[in-house]
């Protein structure tokens, strides 16, 4: 294993950035397959804890290493919340890896992902200077959006030292619906006819069957989440029924449900597992080509936008490769033994430019590494 | 520019695309922010996004600086052409060339008007949620380059949020397509890097924008305050209350008289200040929020709270908001339209300052503000016949920034940087964060020929002198709304 360094604060940091050729900054490890580089790792986990938090901005800021346990907590202690659902929480990923990652959950349906509440973050680029960039109000535009840019950018950019978000008031309480739909391309229509409805769903996922289960159940599990206020959710509950017929969840399987897809309870585990970027018109063609790989399993979000793919084994990762391909499809592995990146990658000669913009010396791996 | 180059400009496009006489020029010298006046060597009108590429292609190879406009309704000088360069008007790119119901997008030209998208996807139940003021007239190209905001970003985010996918040809003459249907991104945000370049990494050709269902049912307060604090506390309380709002708006007197006096708005008598608030959503939800809202509003002792009962009247609220900035042209021969952002909890505080500093500098100040997220819209009135008023607004203007930064917040909402507050960038960045924006501005323009002088400071710029409205405007043709 690499060698790892801990910087206990912010200078050390940047410190450790200018004195280490080779470099990446990693969290917690939740999705390994991210930061499976042979350089010194850099790990941010002892610069955790929430610097800023006042609930009537609707913001805070927090350092990198913070569990995203501890922020999702505080905020629900004052009827707060991220709304796009972040992943791993139990498992304990960081906010910087999050960011990094570019990860969000089936929240995103509705308010956006992750990068549409990152509002500012401190970073030390390579060569090794400490920023600031974006703001720490819910409105800004001055400068480069570089806080966006850095959802999904895998530290190779920089090492995020301090991130501000937005967030929102936690809706009064939230109704999980369970809709019938007899075929894969019937679940995929509700999901597009559901994603236009008045009803404003809160989430519009397909789940996997139980992990019991030897594949991906022959009938969809299409979860339709409502949040507002209890008396509305039962009218409009009612209504979604009359339209899709299905059963509200009980509070405590709803519970269960989600937290089970956030953390991917559902995966084969150490088995590839694979983020992938689609629209909803995809998702049928998509679905068709993971039916054909045996046992492979997979979870539909954020009404078809998004769909997270667990492989039975390594060997499989060509052939899902080379079916995202030719869906024009692109897709990028959070673990397992598989490359980074999965099949539509486009390569700019701008990637490169930036790349020496923000790390002239190369000290963090490329997004080919 | 030599009349070889210009004799060759012209030749990249088909013939009667390329303005060079002053009469054609003069419309292209100014944007929304008037203070400013460059006359631009020629205009060329592009037809196709390959016309574009050439002529992008075709500065860089001749290092010729260019300016990309929509509109032009710029309030920063965003589009405010460069002295010996020229200016790619994008207007006939006005194509939708796709809508998508099932997919909740649309994939546009930059031309295409801003409006028109929602008016496109109504037929669908859906619309293009960011609504800057101008939006009947500023082009979803010019949104994306600034990054445009509106009155419901609390909820619903800036332009940054709506963009999908990007089509662009850069300064260095490579075209990138970023991004595409897909809400989710796989690999680092190149979109959300885009997004508010303020014109400085090339042009836009082609964005993929979601849409989102129109809300089904809407409740629209419009509350009257005795005082300005007043209406702030009650913005606090329905911060406090978890609501989250769709828009969130305060006028204060000054604009609230601008309104009436240009679209016959009514309010209130004897009012201060007026808050708009607005809750949207399916109709259950709304009508749960609403008997929350209208307790917190009438505790909050407002002289007077008058919820919309219609449609039609809901429009005539919105009318009267829109309607601010230009209406201000009517109280006063010039203004500035000033952007800065501040916590929210401490608008009460700024809005005391910037009396404070209106009385000192012997201006006027009308406010109109996204109360929900913090963003002034101090509207400074000066009359520029008068030596010595216009620096004198310039510097209150600067007062106000610097105000905004030393808070907490930040220089600019949504109008962006542009040519107005280049000069401070510096105080909300420090060197080595300016150092940093500019390597990177050099990597999608190592030439520095796209939009140059903007957003940074100290560059090369035209010398700031009072020409009073836009050409157009003196005319009647356009209003900043």
């Amino acid at each position: 294993m690499s060698a790892v360094l801990a910087p206990a604060s912010f200078e050390e940091l940047a410190d450790a950035v200018r004195s280490t050729p080779r470099l990446l900054a990693v969290g917690a490890g939740t999705k390994p397959r991210l930061s499976c580089v042979d350089v010194v790792r850099l790990s941010i986990a002892s610069l955790r804890g929430i610097s800023e938090y006042d609930p009537s901005e609707f913001t805070f800021t927090a350092a990198a290493g913070t569990p995203l346990r501890d922020i999702v907590a505080a905020l629900a202690g004052r009827g707060q919340y991220l709304p796009f659902d972040p992943m791993l929480v139990d498992a304990g990923a960081t906010l910087g890896g999050t960011v990094a990652a570019g990860l969000s959950g089936p929240g995103r349906f509705r308010f956006g992902g992750l990068r549409d509440f990152i509002l500012g973050a401190r970073f030390v680029d390579g060569m090794g200077r400490l920023m600031r960039m974006g703001g720490k109000v819910v409105k800004n535009a001055a400068g480069f959006d570089l806080p966006k840019f850095f959802v999904g950018s895998l530290g190779r950019f920089g090492v995020l030292a301090e991130i501000t978000f937005k967030v929102f008031p936690r809706p009064p309480s939230a109704l999980t619906l369970r809709l019938a739909a007899g075929a894969w391309d019937a679940a995929v229509d509700i999901l597009a006819a559901a994603a236009i409805s008045r009803f404003e769903f809160d989430a519009l996922d397909i789940a996997p069957g139980d992990p019991a289960d030897s594949g991906n159940p022959a009938e969809p599990r299409v979860l339709a989440r409502l949040a507002g206020p209890a008396p509305a959710l039962d009218a409009i509950a009612r209504e979604v029924f009359a339209r899709w017929p299905g059963e509200v969840l009980s509070e405590e399987a709803a519970e269960r449900l989600w937290t089970g897809l956030r953390e991917f309870r559902w995966s084969h585990p150490n088995a590839p597992l694979v983020k992938i970027a689609l629209s909803p018109s995809a998702a049928v063609a998509l679905g068709q080509a993971i039916q054909s790989l045996d046992k492979a399993r997979w979870h539909l979000s954020a009404g078809g936008n998004l769909a997270f793919v667990s492989l039975a084994s390594p060997a499989q990762t060509a052939d899902l490769d080379e079916r995202l391909r030719k869906l024009g499809l692109s897709g990028i592995a959070l673990r397992g033994e598989t490359p980074l990146w999965l099949g539509h990658r486009p390569r700019p000669a701008i990637a490169q430019a930036v790349k020496l913009a923000l790390d002239p010396l190369n000290r963090f791996p490329s997004l080919d590494d | 520019m030599s009349a070889a180059v210009l004799q060759r400009l012209a030749a990249v496009l088909p013939p009667g695309r390329l303005l060079d006489r002053p009469e054609h020029l003069a419309a292209y010298e100014s944007d929304g922010l008037t203070a400013f006046r460059t006359r631009p060597v020629a205009v060329v009108i592009p037809e196709t996004p390959e016309e574009v590429i050439a002529l992008v292609r075709f500065c860089r190879a001749e290092r010729l600086p260019f300016v990309a406009r929509g509109s032009g309704t710029s309030l920063s000088g965003g589009s405010l052409p460069v002295a010996g360069g020229i200016v790619i008007a994008l207007n006939r790119l006005n194509r939708i060339l796709k809508l998508d119901p099932q997919q909740r997008l649309a994939v546009v030209e930059p031309g295409v008007v801003n409006l028109d998208v929602t008016q496109a996807a109504a037929a669908y139940g859906l619309h293009y949620a960011p609504d800057p003021s101008s939006q009947s007239i500023c082009t979803i190209g010019g949104n994306v380059a600034f990054n445009s905001g509106g009155a419901h970003c609390l909820k619903y985010g800036m332009t940054s949020n709506h963009v999908l996918g990007i089509k662009a040809v850069l300064a260095t003459g490579e075209v990138v397509e970023w991004g595409g249907p897909s809400r989710e991104t796989v690999g680092p945000d190149w979109c959300g890097l885009f997004t508010g370049n303020e014109g400085l990494f090339g042009v836009a050709l082609q964005i993929t924008l979601q849409l989102l269902p129109r809300a089904e049912c809407f409740h629209t307060v419009l509350a009257g305050y005795c005082t300005l604090e007043q209406a702030g506390d009650a913005v606090s309380a329905v911060i406090a209350s978890g609501l989250l709002p769709g828009a969130m708006e305060i006028m204060d007197a000054l604009a609230l008289e601008a309104a009436v006096a240009a679209v016959h708005a009514e309010y209130p008598p004897g009012c201060e200040a007026v808050l708009i608030v607005e809750l949207e959503g399916p109709r259950e939800v709304v009508a749960a929020d609403r008997e929350r809202l209208d307790r917190i509003i009438a505790a909050s002792q407002p002289v007077e709270a008058r919820p919309a009962r219609d449609a039609a009247e809901r429009v005539a609220i919105w009318k009267g908001r829109k309607s601010a900035f230009s209406a201000v042209g009517r109280l006063s021969p010039d203004f500035i339209v000033q952007d800065g952002v501040v916590p929210r909890r401490r608008l009460g505080e700024a809005l005391r300052r910037i009396g404070e500093m209106s009385r000192e500098s012997g201006l006027r100040v009308a406010n109109v503000f996204h109360a929900g997220d913090g963003n002034l819209h101090p509207l400074i009135l000066f009359d520029g016949r008068e030596p010595g008023a216009l620096p004198r607004a310039e510097a209150l203007a600067g007062r106000i920034l610097e105000m905004c930064v030393e808070m907490g917040g930040s220089i600019t909402g949504e109008h962006g940087v542009g040519m107005e507050k280049r000069d401070f960038l510096s105080a909300m960045f420090s060197a080595d964060e300016i150092d940093c924006m500019r390597r990177i501005r050099s990597a999608f323009d190592p030439l520095g020929i796209a939009n140059p002088g903007k957003m940074f400071p100290a560059s090369e710029a035209p010398a700031l002198g009072h020409h009073g409205l836009h050409p157009l405007e003196k005319a009647g043709v356009i209003s900043r709304e």
